[in-house]
C-alpha cells in the first residue's frame, strides 16, 4: 500500500492500464514532452520515458482535432486516454464531445462503441475566468457521456482504471487545488489529499457514491474540492452538536441516486455544496431529485450552497467569496434547524 | 498510373453509380409521398466522386460520410436494403431507426455513422487513421467532406495532424460548388481546394469529380501513398449538386447555364458514352440491363423496407450507452 496524492494516482493508474491493454493510449498538449511538465498538471510525467512518443502523443494545439481523433481511435478498437491542460478547453472540442463522442452509439443503433477517456482539470485557482471555471454540469447534461469526479487518491486511481475499461466516452474532472502536484507545478492553496493506494489492481466501479463521514441529523453532497469544505463544515457542525453526513457521489453520471436519498430518508435534511454557478447548476438537479423522490422525508427544503452567477474571479479575495467556504457551508446547515 | 479499366470493370462502376443515381431519385419521390419522414440531402450529380474513390478501397478500409452520405454508403457497398429501411424509419435501418438519412452508414463495410456536422469527420478519420497505424494494419481512412467543410476549423486542425503524423487518411473534398446556397467564390480567395494542401505539406490534387475513372486513378494513388505510410493526400473532385441543397430547394440562387453546362456534363452520360465508344464498344444493350437490374434492387429495398417494422416505443431508450457486441 503506497501513499500519493491524486496526480500520482492517476499517473500510477494510466500506467498500470497502458501495461496491461497495448490499445491504450495517451493523447493531448505538452503531456510527454522530454524535458516538459507531464501535462499541465504533471500527471503525464515520465510515462514517455517508459512508452515512448508512440502511445504518449503530444498534439498541435488543437483541442478539437485532437478530441476528433481520440473519438476515431476509440470507434476502431483503440482505448484513448486524452486529456486538456485546463476543462476551460473543453468548450473547444465542444462539437466532438457533445455531437461525436455522446452520440456516435445511439447514431449507430449500438453497432459502434466509443471508449474514450477525457481528463479535464477543473476549479478556482486565481486564474480567472477563462481558466478556472467548474464545467461538469455542462457534460452531465448530455446523455451518453459518462462523468466521474475523484476526490480521494484511491478513487482517483479506481476511477481511472474503470474509465479507461468502459465502453462508453467517459470525462473524469480532476480539481486542481486536489492533485497534489509536486514542484513548481504545485498549486498555492492546495487541499492536495494524500492517501493510501493499494499496489495490487483494483477498480471503483462508476456509478458507486461513498459516504465520506456519516452522520444522522443533516446530508450535505459534495464532489471534487467542496467534498473537503463539505468535511470541514462537518467538523465544525459537530462542536455545535449537529451531526452531518457527508457524501461524495464520485461519479456524477450515473447517479448513485439511491445512496443520496437514503441518506436524506435517514437525516431529512439536505445540503447540496458545489462549485459550479447556481442558476441551473448541478446543484439545482441534485436537489430536485431530492425533492421529487424524498419530499415526504424532508423536515426543511433541500439547499444549495454554489457559486455565484458570476466568472471565476482573479482577485484572491474575491475568488474566496465566489468558491464555497466552510463558513457559508456552516450557515447554510444551520439555517435548516 | 494505375491500369486503364476494361469494360467490365468500368460497367461495373456505371451501374454503381446508376443505383445512386436510380436510389436517390426513388428516394425524392418516397419523400414527396411522404413516406421518407425526413429531410433529404441528395447526391444526385455527384456520383462518380463516391464510386471513383471506394473503387480504390478494401472491403476493410473506412469510410466516413456527411449530411449527404446515401451516394458514399451505397459506394461502399452497404445494402440498399438497410439505407432504404433507415431513411423509411424501420426498425430494420442500418441504425435501428436511431440515425435517419443524415447518418446512415454500415461498419460491417467500413462505413461509419455519418458524421452531419460540417467538417467534424476530418478530425475523427484522422483519428481512424492513426488507430490502423497504431494496431499495425495497412487500413485507410477516407473523409468525404464537400468544400464548405475547408472552411471549418477541424478541417485544418485534422489535416496538420495527418500530415505531421502521416496518417493514412484521404480526405476528399467533394466541390460542388455551393455550401447550401452560398457559391465557392464568396468563401475561397483560391482557385481550388486542393491548393492549400501545401499549407499542411501534402499532396493537393484536383480532378473531374464527374468522371469516375479520373477519380478512381487519383485515389488509387492518394491510397497507395498512404497504405506505404507517406501520409495522406487532399483530393479535391470537381462537381457538381444537380438538385437543391435539401428538400423544396428550387435552387433558384443559381444561374441557368450553369446548371445547364453541369448536366451536360452528367456522370452517367460521360460514363455511358465511354462504354457505347471504342474502345469498350458495347452495346446499348448493356446499359439498359444495367438500369433494369438497378430498377430490381431498389424495388426490393423497397419492399424489404415497406415490410418492416417501425421501431417499437421500448426501444426509445436503448443504445444511448454501449450494450455489447
Amino acid at each position: 500500500m503506497a501513499v500519493m496524492g491524486i496526480a500520482e494516482a492517476l499517473r500510477e493508474g494510466i500506467r498500470e492500464e497502458m501495461r496491461r491493454d497495448p490499445t491504450v493510449f495517451c493523447i493531448g498538449e505538452d503531456i510527454g514532452v522530454p524535458g516538459g511538465w507531464g501535462g499541465a498538471f504533471t500527471v503525464t510525467l515520465g510515462l514517455s520515458e517508459e512508452f515512448g512518443p508512440e502511445r504518449i502523443i503530444d498534439t498541435p494545439i488543437s483541442e478539437s482535432g485532437f478530441a476528433g481523433i481520440a473519438v476515431g481511435a476509440a470507434m476502431t478498437g483503440m482505448r484513448p486516454i486524452a486529456d486538456v491542460q485546463y476543462g476551460d478547453f473543453l468548450f473547444c472540442m465542444m462539437d466532438q464531445l457533445v455531437n461525436q463522442a455522446a452520440k456516435m452509439t445511439y447514431m449507430a443503433g449500438g453497432a459502434v462503441k466509443v471508449p474514450l477517456v477525457m481528463r479535464a482539470p477543473v476549479g478556482s485557482t486565481r486564474r480567472g475566468a477563462q481558466h478556472a471555471q467548474t464545467l461538469e454540469v455542462f457534460f452531465t447534461h448530455v446523455p451518453g457521456l459518462k462523468v466521474v469526479a475523484p476526490s480521494t487518491a484511491y478513487d482517483a486511481k479506481g476511477l481511472l482504471k474503470a474509465a479507461v475499461r468502459d465502453d462508453n466516452p467517459v470525462l473524469m474532472f480532476e480539481h486542481k487545488l486536489l492533485y497534489g502536484s509536486k514542484g513548481n507545478r504545485a498549486e498555492k492553496g492546495a487541499v492536495s489529499p494524500i492517501g493510501e493506494v493499494p499496489d495490487e489492481d483494483y477498480i471503483v466501479p462508476i456509478g458507486k457514491g461513498a459516504i465520506r463521514r456519516p452522520g444522522k441529523d443533516v446530508t450535505i453532497v459534495g464532489k471534487l474540492l467542496t467534498v473537503y469544505r463539505a468535511l470541514g463544515a462537518a467538523d465544525q457542525l459537530a462542536e455545535q452538536g449537529i451531526d452531518a453526513e457527508v457524501i461524495d457521489p464520485r461519479t456524477l453520471v450515473p447517479l448513485d441516486k439511491e445512496l443520496i436519498l437514503e441518506s436524506v430518508r435517514k437525516t431529512h435534511r439536505f445540503v447540496v455544496v458545489e462549485e459550479d454557478n447556481r442558476t441551473h447548476g448541478w446543484g439545482a438537479e441534485i436537489a430536485a431529485m431530492v425533492a421529487e423522490e424524498a419530499f415526504w422525508y424532508l423536515d426543511a427544503p433541500p439547499v444549495r450552497v454554489s457559486a455565484p452567477d458570476i466568472p471565476p474571479p482573479f482577485a484572491p479575495g474575491l475568488e474566496e467569496l465566489y468558491v464555497p467556504s466552510i463558513d457559508r457551508v456552516v450557515a447554510a446547515v444551520k439555517g435548516l434547524f | 498510373m494505375p491500369e486503364p479499366l476494361g469494360a467490365d470493370r468500368l460497367l461495373a462502376l456505371y451501374r454503381k453509380m446508376l443505383l445512386i443515381r436510380r436510389f436517390e431519385e426513388r428516394c425524392n419521390a418516397l419523400f414527396l409521398q411522404g413516406r421518407i419522414p425526413s429531410t433529404l440531402h441528395l447526391y444526385i450529380g455527384q456520383e462518380a466522386s463516391a464510386t471513383g474513390v471506394c473503387a480504390a478501397l478494401r472491403q476493410d478500409d473506412f469510410v466516413l460520410g456527411t449530411h449527404r452520405p446515401h451516394g458514399h454508403a451505397l459506394a461502399k457497398d452497404v445494402s440498399p436494403r438497410i439505407i432504404m429501411a433507415e431513411l423509411m424509419a424501420k426498425a430494420t435501418g442500418c441504425c435501428r431507426g436511431k440515425g435517419g438519412s443524415m447518418h446512415v452508414g454500415d461498419v460491417r463495410q467500413g462505413v461509419f455513422p455519418a458524421v452531419a456536422i460540417v467538417g467534424a469527420g476530418c478530425p475523427i478519420a484522422a483519428g481512424v487513421g492513426l488507430s490502423a497505424r497504431m494496431r499495425g494494419t495497412d487500413q485507410v481512412a477516407v473523409a468525404f467532406h464537400g468544400e464548405g467543410a475547408a472552411n471549418e476549423g477541424d478541417w485544418h486542425e485534422a489535416l496538420n495532424m495527418a500530415a505531421i503524423w502521416k496518417l493514412p487518411v484521404i480526405y476528399v473534398c467533394e466541390n460542388n460548388l455551393y455550401g447550401a446556397s452560398t457559391h465557392f467564390d464568396k468563401v475561397f480567395r483560391v482557385a481550388h481546394v486542393a491548393d492549400r494542401a501545401v499549407a499542411y505539406g501534402m499532396p493537393g490534387v484536383t480532378v473531374d469529380g464527374n468522371d469516375v475513372e479520373a477519380v478512381r486513378d487519383a485515389a488509387i494513388t492518394a491510397v497507395a501513398r498512404a497504405r506505404a505510410g507517406e501520409g495522406p493526400t487532399l483530393l479535391e473532385t470537381l462537381t457538381y449538386r444537380q438538385c437543391g441543397h435539401s428538400r423544396s430547394d428550387a435552387c433558384d440562387y443559381r444561374p441557368d447555364d450553369e446548371e445547364t453546362e453541369w448536366k451536360s456534363r452528367d456522370p452517367l452520360t460521360v460514363t455511358g458514352a465511354r462504354l457505347l465508344a471504342e474502345p469498350h464498344s458495347l452495346p446499348q444493350s448493356a446499359l439498359d440491363e444495367a438500369e433494369a437490374s438497378v430498377a430490381t434492387e431498389i424495388d426490393d429495398a423497397i419492399a424489404f423496407a415497406d415490410a418492416s417494422p417501425a421501431p417499437s416505443p421500448d426501444e426509445l431508450e436503448r443504445y444511448v450507452y454501449w450494450e455489447g457486441d
